[in-house]
C-alpha cells in the first residue's frame, strides 16, 4: 500500500487563515497521523477522501492518481475506493445496522439488498460479534458497538485503504485499548491498509507502524517504527522514542498556531 | 340547516382543491429553494433569504396588489399569458392556487431549510464516501432525515392557504362556486347575515386547522435523538 500526498489548501474564516502543507508517503499497513487538534490531521484526511478539495497539489494510492491539481485530476468521493471511519461514526440513524452495513452495496432501485450482499451483512455481524444486533437502530447501541458497525460498512465495499479520524476519541477510555486491540485484529484480517489520525500518543504506541507528526498544517516528521510489536526487549512498549518526538513537536515556537489566533480573537 | 347543503360543500371542497394545489406548488418550490440556500453558498444568501421570507410578513392586500401587476391581464407573466397561450389567471380558482402558494410559500421554505441545516453535513459525507452520487445523497440521507420537519411546514402551508383570504380575494374574487373559497363564503355569509351558514364554516375551518396543527406538532418531535 501506498498513499502519497503533497497538498497545500488555504482555510478562511472571519478572522483566521489556516494553511495546511502538507507532504508525505505512507507505506505500511497501519499508519498513524499525529498532531494537536487543529494541526490540520482531518482536512488532510478529508482530501484523500475527496470530501475536501486541495487549492492545490496531488493524491495518489497504490499509483492511482486521485487528484492532481497539475493535470486536472479530482476524482468523486464516490469513485475514490477509500473507506472513512468518521469520528462519531455518523450511522444514518433512520437505516438499520443491517441496512447501515449494506447501505454502499444496495443500489436504489432495491426494495431489499440482493442475496449476496445480505450474506456479506450477516458474516461482517458475525465477525464483529454483534449478530443479534442487525434490527436494532444507531442510537440503542453502545459506543463500541457503533464502531463496529461504521467498521463493517465500510470495509463492506472493499476499500483500498481505510481511512480513520480519531477512532477512538468518542469511546469512553476503559474501553479505548480493547478496541484498539479490535482494530489492530481488523487490519490483519482484512489486510486493509489503514491511516489513522489521533492527539492520543497511546494511540501512536499501540498502532503504529508508520508515524507522521502533523503540527500547524506542516509535515514534521515521518518515522517509521519497523512493525509491530512495538516493544523493546523487556517486552514495554517502544514508547519512550516516541514520547520524546511528540514532546518535541510541542516546543517548536511558531507564532502562527491555531491556539494563537484563537487567543488573539478573544483579545481583540 | 343541512351540514352537506351546497353553501357549505362547494366552499369546502373548493378551498381543500386550492389549498392542495397551493400545497404542491409551494412545495416543490419552497424544497428548491430551501435546499438552495441551505447547501450552496452563493453572494446574497441572505438577501434572498429575507425576499423569499417576505410574503410571511406582508399584509395579503399588498401581496394580491403584486400579484395582479405580474399575473393580471396587463402585468408582465399575465400579458405574455394572455398573449401567447390565452390564459387568464384572474377570476379564476388556479390564480387563487397562485395567491395561496404566494402566502404559504415562506411556511415551506422556512422549515424545509432548518429541516436541510438540521442534517449534519457527515451523514452526506458518508454516503458519498459509500459510493452514492448526489441524487442518491439527496433520495436516500438528505430528504429522509429531514423529512419530517419539511412535512410539518406543509401541513403548515396547507393550513395557511387554507384560510388565505386578501390575496386571494383581491386575484381571484369571489365568485359564488368558482373562487368563492371557505374563508370569503364565511365573509360574505355574515356581510348577507346568514348566520346558520357562518357559524357552520367557522367550525369546519377550525375543524381542519386543529386537526392540521396537532399532526404537525406530533410530526415536529425529534425522532432520531441520540441517547
Amino acid at each position: 500500500m501506498r498513499i502519497e500526498v503533497d497538498i497545500r489548501k488555504t482555510l478562511r474564516s472571519r478572522s483566521r487563515e489556516f494553511r495546511l502543507d502538507v507532504a508525505f508517503v505512507c507505506n505500511e499497513n497501519l499508519n498513524v497521523m499525529f498532531g494537536a487538534s487543529g494541526a490540520g490531521k482531518s482536512v488532510t484526511l478529508k482530501a484523500i477522501a475527496g470530501l475536501e478539495r486541495p487549492d492545490a497539489g496531488r493524491i495518489a494510492v497504490n499509483g492511482r492518481v486521485l487528484f492532481d491539481s497539475a493535470a486536472g485530476i479530482d476524482v468523486p468521493a464516490r469513485h475514490r475506493g477509500v473507506g472513512y471511519l468518521f469520528q462519531d461514526y455518523a450511522l444514518f440513524p433512520h437505516l438499520s445496522v443491517e441496512e447501515n452495513i449494506a447501505f454502499g452495496l444496495k443500489p436504489w432501485w432495491q426494495r431489499r439488498p440482493r442475496h449476496n450482499v445480505r450474506r456479506k451483512v450477516a458474516d461482517l455481524l458475525e465477525i464483529f460479534e454483534i449478530p443479534t444486533l442487525g434490527s436494532a437502530y444507531p442510537q440503542q447501541l453502545s459506543g463500541g458497538q457503533r464502531q463496529r458497525v461504521a467498521l463493517a460498512r465500510a470495509l463492506i465495499r472493499a476499500p483500498n485503504v481505510l481511512l480513520l479520524d480519531e477512532p477512538f476519541a468518542a469511546l469512553d477510555p476503559m474501553l479505548r485499548s480493547r478496541m484498539r486491540d479490535e482494530l489492530l485484529n481488523t487490519q490483519w484480517l482484512f489486510k486493509v491498509p489503514m491511516l489513522v489520525i489521533t492527539h492520543d500518543p497511546d494511540d501512536v504506541a499501540t498502532l503504529a507502524e508508520s508515524l507522521l507528526v502533523l503540527r500547524d498544517g506542516r509535515t514534521l516528521r515521518e518515522v517509521s517504527l519497523n512493525g509491530p510489536p512495538f516493544r523493546d526487549d523487556e517486552g514495554r512498549p517502544v514508547t519512550a522514542e516516541i514520547r520524546r518526538l511528540l514532546a518535541e513537536s510541542r516546543q517548536l515556537p511558531d507564532a502562527a498556531t491555531p491556539a494563537a489566533l484563537r487567543t488573539a480573537d478573544a483579545v481583540s | 340547516m343541512n351540514p352537506f347543503s351546497e353553501d357549505v360543500l362547494i366552499p369546502l371542497f373548493l378551498s381543500l382543491k386550492v389549498a392542495g394545489w397551493a400545497t404542491v406548488v409551494a412545495g416543490f418550490s419552497g424544497l428548491s429553494a430551501a435546499y438552495l440556500v441551505a447547501k450552496v453558498r452563493f453572494p446574497g444568501r441572505e438577501l434572498a433569504d429575507a425576499v423569499l421570507t417576505l410574503p410571511m410578513v406582508m399584509p395579503p392586500t399588498v401581496l394580491g396588489y403584486y400579484l395582479l401587476v405580474l399575473i393580471g391581464r396587463r402585468g408582465v407573466i399575465g400579458g405574455w399569458l394572455d398573449r401567447e397561450l390565452g390564459i387568464s389567471l384572474v377570476f379564476t380558482w388556479q390564480g387563487a392556487v397562485v395567491a395561496a402558494a404566494v402566502v404559504s410559500f415562506p411556511l415551506i421554505y422556512k422549515a424545509a431549510r432548518a429541516a436541510f441545516e438540521g442534517v449534519e453535513s457527515q451523514y452526506e459525507q458518508a454516503a458519498r464516501v459509500l459510493g452514492k452520487s448526489e441524487w442518491n445523497v439527496f433520495f436516500r440521507v438528505t430528504l429522509p432525515l429531514a423529512w419530517r420537519g419539511i412535512l410539518a411546514g406543509m401541513m403548515l402551508a396547507f393550513a395557511r392557504a387554507l384560510g388565505e383570504f386578501g390575496a386571494t380575494l383581491m386575484v381571484a374574487g369571489s365568485l359564488p362556486g368558482r373562487t368563492q373559497t371557505l374563508s370569503i363564503a364565511v365573509y360574505e355569509a355574515v356581510q348577507a347575515g346568514n348566520d346558520q351558514v357562518a357559524n357552520f364554516l367557522v367550525i369546519v375551518t377550525s375543524v381542519v386547522c386543529v386537526f392540521i396543527l396537532v399532526a404537525s406538532g406530533y410530526l415536529l418531535k425529534p425522532r432520531y435523538a441520540t441517547a
